[in-house]
């Protein structure tokens, strides 16, 4: 059961994706420009990640070395499809938002990167809470960057008002170039915040933890 | 249709909309390789000559295959799956007929799979309606767009290396502070569409 829980708390800080590891940036860039729609993205690559993750463990020992990706891209493809029409029926107005980065879930190098170093490997209650953990890191990652950049462009988060009428919208965090500055200077804090972490735990002279999800 | 208006295709899909800084498709390679102006290089032209080919081949499977058959649904998978083909046999032909090119684009063909790119392109063309024609030259084009914002970026990544940066902002963070600034550039173009 510890096992899991780890599996499961990795994602959320130590290997958070895309600031731990960088994958999967551009569903990240494109779709943040509002928390609500980054929050639909990261629900929907959750999705397919725990259930691509769950069939290809489950699968790990049938399919044959040599066309095992050609075999995960299928496994995702498929999940992928099921979202498409899903958001298409029932979440009309996300779908749209989202536009392109529906059907680009396939190509998300997280999920085929976990499918490869993760779900190959490991048996299938592991790998569902790793998909689970990286999923639900990814969400957070996008919402936080969503937020910021909703935040500073329009002055509401999640469409609600935050900064006030005369809030005079800062209008480049919502347009292309603002995606790149905001996620860089995101990913610079985390590295500080990082430092600073291992620099307590070195002081105090203990082996480092294994995650302060506290400090998100 | 007239001249000017696939000049203006052109100009759009290689600078307004470039298809790395305005529309985010194919930003992992976009900052994995581009930490060198030759792998650069390698990586743009093995773009250009992947997205063309299945932009073309994507168009075709759509539109003699997925919707007479009516399997429109089916067109994530089905292009993911002639792209993946694809470029292993683009890998392959190029290793017989000339293996200079293979050394050069060689190991670059492998990536372009999960490269967003190149399955981007192949939706918007469906998605815009493109005749055959308009998606040879947008597939093109935009490719061009990839690889002249690849090798710019990379050109301005080698002066970065040698400058004082900040601890925490080394690598991947000041590399995306720098897209976004050439990206602020590359909006500049915008009034020209």
């Amino acid at each position: 059961m510890g096992k899991v829980l780890a599996e499961f708390k990795k994602g959320l800080w130590d290997e958070i994706a895309p600031f731990r590891l960088v994958l999967g940036l551009c569903p990240a860039l494109a779709v943040t420009t509002e928390a609500g729609n980054g929050l639909g993205m990261g629900l929907a690559v959750t999705f397919v990640l725990t259930c691509s993750n769950l069939l290809v463990s489950a699968l790990r020992k049938i399919i044959p070395d040599q066309v095992r990706i050609a075999a995960y891209i299928v496994v995702i493809a498929s999940f992928v499809i099921i979202v498409e029409l899903v958001t298409q029926a029932y979440f009309y107005p996300l779908y749209k938002a989202l536009g392109v980065f529906v059907p680009l879930i396939v190509v998300n190098c997280i999920i085929l990167g976990r499918a490869e170093a993760f779900a190959s490997k490991n048996p299938v209650i592991e790998s569902m809470a790793d998909g689970l953990g990286m999923g639900l890191g990814f969400t957070l990652s996008l919402v936080a960057l969503g937020s910021v950049r909703e935040l500073l462009g329009a002055g509401t988060i999640f469409g609600i008002q935050i900064m006030g009428k005369s809030y005079l919208p800062f209008l480049l965090m919502i347009v292309p170039p603002g995606a790149f500055i905001a996620l860089g200077v995101m990913l610079g804090f985390m590295n500080m915040a990082k430092t600073n972490q291992q620099r307590i735990s070195g002081l105090q002279n203990n082996p480092a933890p294994c995650c302060n999800v506290s400090s998100t | 249709m007239s001249i000017s208006y696939y000049l203006l295709l052109i100009v759009s899909a290689v600078l307004v909309n470039n298809i790395l800084l305005a529309q985010f498709l194919g930003n992992c390679p976009f900052l994995g390789v581009s930490k060198k102006m030759e792998t650069a290089i390698g990586m743009g032209m093995a773009v250009i000559f992947v997205l063309t080919l299945a932009g073309m081949f994507t168009w075709m499977i759509s539109h003699f295959l997925l919707v007479p058959l009516k399997l429109d649904y089916l067109r994530t998978i089905a292009f993911i799956l002639v792209i993946a083909s694809l470029v292993q046999f683009v890998e392959m032909v190029i290793r017989k007929i000339s293996p200079t090119l293979y050394q050069s684009l060689g190991i670059f063909l492998p990536l372009i799979t999960t490269n967003c790119a190149v399955l981007g392109v192949a939706l918007i063309n469906i998605d815009e309606g493109y005749f055959f024609l308009e998606t040879l030259i947008f597939s093109f084009a935009s490719a061009v767009g990839f690889a002249l914002a690849l090798i710019i970026f990379s050109g301005i990544r080698e002066r970065i290396d040698l400058g004082p940066v900040p601890k925490p902002f080394q690598g991947t963070a000041i590399g995306l502070i720098t897209a976004g600034l050439l990206s602020m550039a590359f909006f500049g173009f915008a009034g020209l569409g």
